[in-house]
């Protein structure tokens, strides 16, 4: 008995030293670009050229970040970081905040009032959560067109209302989580329905809303997509920071490797440090709410 | 004993609010996704434009799927099926290895026998690429596998005797090659969410089985195979579902990996198409609409085939034998009326 135990225990030890290793073999394939990125980024053009993939970071970061930064004074590069984070940054943020207002007002729309076409309007929204951007992209750009909207911001800040995932998954955190019996309370005290909505909902609604405020502001930055089928005359001013990298990947007049690291670095450095503070929940939610737009 | 102000709260209808609150939501979904939906349907049937005289009726499919008379319209025929099959061998290169390596990892996290240590710490580093915009991506395995002997990659191969350094590996531009990074960025980018996916599956399923089969004797192949799998193939079909759609759609890694300007026929996607077609000179409204149709075809039916293998076939077999019970039920009922 204590044998066959002991040979049980033993083959769970191996079975998880063997997994322990592939999972830590995983851990650097999937960190290694990431890591060389960085480390690179750190690294004198020079000390690339000659040994282009090294894992001890260097000391030219400083140096790097400046060049960087100053890109666009010196040669006819269009690169700015500073015009990529401002556009970047306006996009991304009215468009998060309009996402989860409206969103939320739905998923209260819906689950609060007892109305006619309540049980429609959720069918429609869970019959189009999965129809795909690019197919309708042509037909959205055209439109925008004729609007006079394309080389403008609005069809990328406006459209952000209409989300039906995040309806989705508002409404079902609403349903599990929301006493309804408050807003009867409320309306007793006197107070008026958007005003219940905004003043009591939103606040008990605030785990829902923060979750996926962080999804809706990744996805948003990421977005390479519709900013270049909408901005069409490709105006510099205009560049989001997906755009600015492809117009140094584009460039084949730059041969500063450092400087086409940190451009890289610079581009994805807000997502990375949104990462490192909010990871756990982040992963935590991935299954309920990560919901890709 | 209610207040007189319950009493005239219920009694106040707040149905109109109801309206009032999902009605942004449909007016901006109405002119920024279904309008131009439908607009891109009345586009595929115009030519370059929309003007009255462009109508050209089925041509552009027939042209996009069948080929045409002259030089260009049988290139753009040949075109949109290279690009198409271009999709399907990227998505299948990168979904198999990605599917097999989260189940397994989605397998040995949820397995309570194993004391892992760490699943946080290995989670969070997983699901890291994901966030990653996927435009820095595409420049960093450009620069990464760079085709000069001065790429990363290439540099450490030379270095390390497995290539000669006269000739270093064209990661860019070869056909294999550069597919294969692309298939391989992309499971690199999509493996952690669909494990996490997966993982929350399996702890969905009733601990008392895994528990039950344990102390049947049962190992952990017999365990997968019989328990894991079959009550997992819902969530995997639909990571196939949610995958296929997004990999139809793949676009910004085929776009930008290539060498400067030049296109590389070899990863380049339908989405690459539908785009080129819409903004690269001599650009054509037409034939850029009526492959987002076929592509919105392609997805749909694909869709319908995979949600019509969930249907379990022991579902049907027990909503089979509910009927065949309530029929019985209902004669009996019957029969015991008449002998009343």
């Amino acid at each position: 008995m204590n044998n066959t135990n002991d040979n049980y225990t033993r083959k769970v030890m191996i079975k998880s030293i063997v997994i322990m290793a592939v999972l830590v073999l995983i851990t650097i394939i999937v960190l290694a670009p990431i890591y060389i990125l960085f480390v690179n980024a750190t690294r004198d053009p020079q000390a690339i050229t000659n040994h282009p993939l090294s894992f001890i970071p260097g000391t030219s970061f400083i140096r790097n970040i400046k060049e960087t930064i100053n890109l666009n004074k010196i040669g006819k590069i269009s690169y700015s970081a500073w015009i990529g984070y401002r556009n970047s940054f306006f996009i991304t943020v009215s468009a998060t905040a309009l996402c989860i207002f409206f969103s939320a007002l739905t998923a209260y729309g819906l689950v609060i009032y007892d109305f006619k076409l309540s049980t429609p309007a959720y069918t429609f929204i869970l019959a189009v959560m999965m129809v795909p951007v690019q197919v309708t992209s042509v037909g959205f750009v055209q439109f925008m067109g004729k609007l006079k909207l394309t080389d403008t911001y609005w069809p990328l800040i406006v459209p952000a209302i209409a989300a039906p995932a995040i309806v989705f998954y508002m409404r079902q955190y609403m349903k599990a989580n929301f006493p309804t019996e408050i807003v009867e309370a409320a309306r007793i005290d006197g107070s008026g329905e958007l005003s219940t909505f905004v003043r009591i909902a939103i606040p008990m609604l605030k785990p829902a809303v923060g979750v996926q405020a962080i999804f809706v502001f990744i996805a948003n930055w990421n977005n390479f997509y519709t900013p270049s089928m909408i901005l069409i005359s490709r105006e510099f001013k205009q560049y989001t920071m997906p755009m600015m990298v492809e117009s140094i990947l584009s460039n084949d007049k730059l041969s500063d490797q450092g400087v086409r690291y940190c451009a890289i670095v610079l581009s994805i450095l807000p997502i990375i440090v949104i990462y490192c503070f909010l990871s756990r929940l982040i992963v935590d939610n991935v299954a309920e709410g990560g919901v890709k737009e | 004993m209610k207040s007189s102000a319950q009493n005239r709260i219920r009694s106040i209808s707040y149905a109109k609010y109801g309206y009032y609150f999902i009605l942004p939501f449909f007016i901006v979904y109405l002119i920024f996704q279904l309008v131009p939906l439908i607009n891109t349907f009345r586009l595929s049937v115009y030519g370059n434009g929309n003007l009255a005289q462009d109508y050209v009726g089925l041509k552009n499919f027939a042209v996009l799927l069948f080929g045409g008379a002259n030089r260009t319209e049988s290139a753009l025929h040949r075109d949109v099926f290279n690009d198409l099959f271009n999709t399907l061998i990227l998505w299948f290169g990168n979904f198999i290895p990605q599917l097999g390596l989260s189940l397994l990892l989605a397998v040995w996290f949820t397995d309570i026998n194993l004391k892992i240590k760490g699943k946080t710490f290995f989670k969070v580093v997983m699901y890291l690429p994901n966030i990653v915009t996927a435009a820095s991506v595409a420049a960093l395995f450009l620069m990464l596998f760079s085709k000069t002997k001065y790429g990363p990659i290439n540099s450490y191969l030379i270095d390390h005797g497995f290539i000669d350094e006269s000739s270093p590996i064209d990661f860019v531009r070869a056909k294999w090659q550069s597919r294969g990074v692309i298939m391989f960025a992309q499971t690199w980018m999509w493996f952690g969410n669909t494990m996490i996916m997966l993982m929350s599956a399996i702890m969905g399923i009733s601990k008392s089985l895994f528990e039950a089969a344990d102390i049947d004797g049962a190992n952990s192949r017999q365990v997968f195979t019989k328990i894991t799998l079959p009550l997992l193939r819902p969530m995997v079909i639909y990571t196939l579902v949610t995958s296929m759609i997004g990999g139809l759609q793949m676009w910004d890694l085929p776009y930008l990996y290539k060498e400067g300007t030049a296109w590389n026929k070899n990863t380049e996607t339908i989405a690459v198409f539908i785009y080129n077609k819409f903004h690269i000179i001599p650009q054509n409204y037409g034939y850029s609409a009526a492959a987002s149709v076929i592509l919105f075809v392609i997805t749909s039916i694909l869709g319908c085939v995979c949600f019509a293998m969930n249907v379990d076939k022991d579902d049907k077999k027990k909503k089979a034998l509910a009927k065949e019970q309530k029929k019985l039920a209902k004669l009996q009922s019957k029969s015991s009326f008449g002998g009343f």
